[in-house]
Order: structure tokens, then sequence, then C-alpha cells
């Protein structure tokens, strides 16, 4: 089959590779409709991700059609389906309670020793995020084996586009479970740092959940304007001093609740971002955390910090003192995917939520490394980019 | 002995106060804990019946049975070759503790003790110590090497394979296509 393949940074390809197997009795095989590149797959292709390795098949929000199950799947042949990022296993104590990105047993063994020594105990497996995550191969490709397929996937009724499901297996659930971290309240003031796919779908989802307003914080004008789309007061941090704008629009008091959807890339050329990017290039830490940092510093006393925006090691300069002194609580994790599915196809259903506006590009899957570079290079036009096996390659224009 | 506090052997600073703390008189030990979300009795009633646990151990290649209480365990080695032994249990106390330990004249002298305890709200926690005497001789030396290959981590991985295999009925595997899960076994 074809498949998008990481050969090292800024170097992805598609490559011919060996077709998935059934291999455990609950597997599935899927055949690809339709499949993203993730905000977080640029941080894959800015090699920030450890334990890759050369020929790795990337890729986390995908859905098809179910062609091959093994004798324990649930699903059967023919079934659409939009399939989860996070592997969970569904028997373990977290699945059970329905934290199924904590899944202790969907990372192979030997996979789970690496996140044991970084974070003191393993995670769960994930797709395409290599091999910390299990070394699943990922769903820019055209089929795609899909462990304890009884659990993770969920069937699409006939007749719903794929551009309106496809979100459910990543960014959508993430946004929504990035608001309800925050524990909105009816009336709540909320600011969100970053206007990416996850940031406009957790403001969104926190109006749905009850926010009076929501701030949203970002410097790319097509994702400010999409933010004011759905009802958010935008705040251009190339313009604006942020920390004295969110007290003003709050009248001294802060947000109630913040949500910092930007994570370990954060751009801004701000003194302990000028140092977290020395750090960085001279391995001495990997995050950015300018926005994160910020967040806590506006917050209002006894507000809520929540942290949807993927990190992956140390940071600097954590400003307890603001955390502790201020009494703030904050909530964060892997998305768990599975949780939300049935409620969010609902909503979707019902129109509540609106998917596609923030696709930008549809390409061919055999163009996934044009993609890869628009996304990267060109943010403020490349908002999201679905990528689709069946289309024939052709030729990318890069903006000027 | 540690007296200080209530901490696992296993845990403590000093090796000298781990390998005091073992019973038999191995000069390695090693332990690791899983907390499992199944009956211990089940747990127990899979471990057992030690042929089973071939396809949980990542270095054991067959457990055979060899009489009511003994079971041959062979091993890989390289070149093709296996190292074999033959185990006896010492200790079964069912839904409970299954010891076990190499008969005389096995060229790597190893035990093992693996213990259920059931805690209400949150399964089973298995515990498993194995401890194993470095031999003498070319096959044991390279009987050493396996078993010291980080010993602690491969327990750990073990018990892990166990736990996916009795809470989810298979052993996770990324492996994409069946050649590559048969080249490698454990993931």
């Amino acid at each position: 089959m074809r498949a998008l393949t990481w050969h090292g940074k800024h170097d992805v390809r598609v490559d011919t590779v060996d077709d998935p197997e059934i291999i455990n009795p609950r597997d599935a095989i899927i055949k690809v409709t339709s499949t993203a590149i993730c905000g977080s797959d640029l941080h894959l292709y800015d090699a920030y991700i450890p334990t890759l390795q050369k020929g790795d098949v990337l890729g986390h929000e995908f859905m098809g059609e179910v062609v091959e199950v093994g004798p324990k799947s649930t699903l059967k042949k023919g079934q659409r389906v939009v399939v989860p990022f996070t592997i969970s296993c569904g028997s373990c104590y977290f699945c059970e309670r329905h934290q199924y990105s904590c899944c202790d047993n969907s990372n192979p063994a030997d996979n789970q020793d690496i996140s044991d020594q970084l974070y003191g105990h393993p995670m769960a497996g994930l797709f395409g995020y290599s091999h910390m995550t299990g070394g699943y191969s990922g769903g820019q490709a055209e089929y795609v084996r899909i462990p304890f397929s009884d659990v993770g996937p969920i069937v699409i009724p006939d007749g719903v586009d794929d551009d309106k499901v496809l979100f459910l297996s990543d960014i959508l659930p993430t946004g929504w479970m990035g608001a309800e971290n925050a524990e909105i309240k009816g009336g709540d003031i909320v600011a969100v740092w970053g206007c990416g796919p996850v940031g406009l779908f957790a403001i969104q989802s926190a109006f749905l959940m009850g926010a009076a307003r929501v701030i949203a914080i970002d410097h790319f004008p097509k994702r400010l304007e999409l933010a004011k789309r759905f009802g958010a007061e935008t705040l251009n941090f190339n313009d604006t001093r942020v920390y004295e704008a969110l007290q003003e629009l709050t009248g001294g008091l802060g947000p109630d609740a913040v949500i910092d959807s930007v994570g370990l890339e954060a751009h801004g050329l701000f003194v302990d971002n000028v140092w977290d990017q020395i750090k960085v290039t001279t391995f001495m830490g990997t995050d950015r955390a300018h926005a994160f940092r910020q967040a806590i510093m506006t917050v209002r006393k006894g507000g809520r910090v929540s942290v949807p925006a993927v990190y992956g090691g140390f940071i600097d300069k954590f400003p307890i003192g603001a955390f502790m002194e201020k009494g703030l609580t904050m909530k964060t994790g892997q998305t768990h995917v599975q949780h939300y599915l049935p409620g969010l196809l609902q909503a979707i259903m019902e129109d509540k939520i609106d998917t596609t506006f923030m696709i930008s590009h549809r390409l061919p899957l055999e163009n996934a490394p044009d993609g890869y570079k628009l996304f990267h290079d060109h943010q403020d036009v490349a908002t999201k980019i679905v990528l689709k096996p069946d289309l024939a390659k052709t030729t990318v224009e890069m903006p000027a | 002995m540690a007296e200080t506090d209530d901490a696992p052997l296993t845990a403590a600073r000093s090796s000298s106060t781990q390998q005091e703390a073992i019973e038999a008189d191995h000069g390695a030990v090693t332990a690791a804990v899983v907390t499992i979300n199944k009956p211990a009795q089940d747990l127990y009633a899979f471990w057992r019946d030690f042929p089973n646990l071939a396809g949980v151990l990542e270095n054991v290649e067959s457990i055979v049975p060899a009489g009511p209480q003994q079971t041959t365990w062979t091993v890989k080695a390289p070149g093709g070759r296996t190292v074999s032994w033959v185990a006896e249990v010492t200790e079964d106390e069912p839904g409970r503790v299954i010891g076990w330990k190499s008969a005389e004249g096995a060229d790597v002298r190893n035990s093992g003790r693996v213990e259920f305890n059931e805690v209400p709200g949150r399964g089973t926690v298995v515990r498993a110590v194995i401890g194993y005497d470095p031999p003498g001789g070319a096959i044991g030396q390279f009987v050493a090497k396996l078993f010291q290959r980080e010993p602690a981590i491969q327990a750990r991985r073990d018990l892990r394979r166990f736990k996916q295999l009795m809470e989810t009925g298979e052993i996770a595997t990324s492996s994409r296509t069946l050649a590559h899960h048969a080249e490698h076994k454990a993931g």
C-alpha cells in the first residue's frame, strides 16, 4: 500500500510499504477514505518528539471502511468508522473509568519502558506517533490495522459526509475535553490561547457549555477570523499586550478559566520564549511554554487552567508561586476520545457543532509531503489539511 | 534489613539489604509488581498451569509437564541452541501463592515466587520475585547473561504481558504484518 512515512526532520515521503494484516483476535483492518494532518504531526515533522524511526507511518486522524475483521472484533465488513487516535483496551482499570487515554494495555510491553522512565508511568498506545506510544503504523495510508477494534471505532450512519465526522478522531473531542477540563459554568469568561483546530473547537464547546464570553488569542488573522465567527472576542498578540488586555476586558478580575491549546511550539518573541528556544536547540529542555505561563498569570484567583495542548518533556520557570498563591486548579491529559464519541456524533448530526469550516485544503494522499510543508510554513493559509487516498497525485501551489 | 520505614525491601537503596532479604541463597534477585483487573483465582489458575507461561515470558521457548509437581523449561540460546532445566513447585496456596525452584543439576539455579493479593475496587496485586545464581561453565555463562540482561526490566515486561493477556485476551503488538510479528514476538 501507499503510506506517508517519516525519514527525518522536515523529510516525509509517500512510500510503498507492506499492507497491514490481522494479528490479534480483536483487530480489524480499515481502508482509509479520509485522514488529516494534525498540528501535533508538526511536532513529529520538526523532530521534537523522540523515538521516531525512519519508515514509520504517521497519522492519527483517520476514518474509513472496514475491510477485514478478526474473530473477536465487533465490527462488520463494509461499515464506515471513525477511529480514535488513542488505542484503548476497554477492560483495564483506566478504561473502566472512561480514562481511555490512560489505557494500561494498548502500548506493547517493551515500548512501555520509554514513557515509564520519562513520565513515571507508561503511556497508552497511539496511532502513528513514535515508538514511545507504541510504534503503531498510522492513518496517513491506504490501510490501517486497528487493534481493540471492538472498543475504539465508532460506526457512522450512511449518508453523513467524511468531512463532517472525520474530526471525531482527535481534534473535536480534544477541544471539547479542553473546555470540559476548564469546568465552565454559566456566565463564565473563558480565554483560549491558540486558534488552531483544537482551540477553535474549544471555543465552540465553551459556548455550548454556557460561557458568556470567550476571548481567543493568536497571531494569524485568518484563525482569529474563524474564532470570531463562533462569537469569540479576539486578541492578536503581535499587536496587543495580552495580559493587560485580558485584565481590562474582565474588569481587572481575570478570566474565570483559561485554555492552553498551543503547546510545545508556542510562537512569539518573548523573553522566556527566546530562552526556551535556546534550551531546545541545545537539548537542555524540550518545551516552549510562553502561552502556558501567560495563561497562569492571567487567570483570576481561584480560576481553572485547562491544558489540551501537547507537551512532551520539561519546562523551566513554571510559575508555581502564581499557581499556588492564586489557588488555581489545573486539568490536562491526552483525550479520552472513546468517552466523548457518542455525544459528539449526536451533536454533529443535530448541527450543534460545525466541523467542516476549518478545512482549508483537500489533497491526495500522494501529495501528503506538500501538505506537511504547507501546514508547517503557511499556518495562516492552511488551517486544516485533509488527505484522500483515492485522489490522483496533483501539483500543489505553495503560497508566496 | 531496612528497619526505618515501611518500604518494600526491593526498593532499598542498599543492594545488600535486598539480598539479605532473599530466603533462598541466590546471588541475585529481582522483583516486579503489577495490578491486574481480574480475580486472584483466575490469575493463579493461569499461572499454576505452567505451560501457559511460555506465551508470556519473553525468553522462554516452552514449558512442558515433567511430573506431578515438575515442568521442563526451555529457553532460547544463540546459534539455534536451547538450554533446559527442570523446575519443581515448592509452594502452592490456591488463589494466593505459587513458588518454584530449579531441580538439582540445573545449569543455573533459579527460583521464583508469585503472590496474588486481591484488593477491593482495584483488582489483584501480582508480585513476582525471581532469584538465580550466576553459574559457571560456558552454557551457564550464557544463561547468566540472559538473566542478567536487566532482569528487573525483563520481569516488568513479562508481568505487563501477563496483565495484557489476562485483561484483554491478547498481548498488544504494534506489528503491521504477521511476518514482522513473528520476528518480534514481543511487539
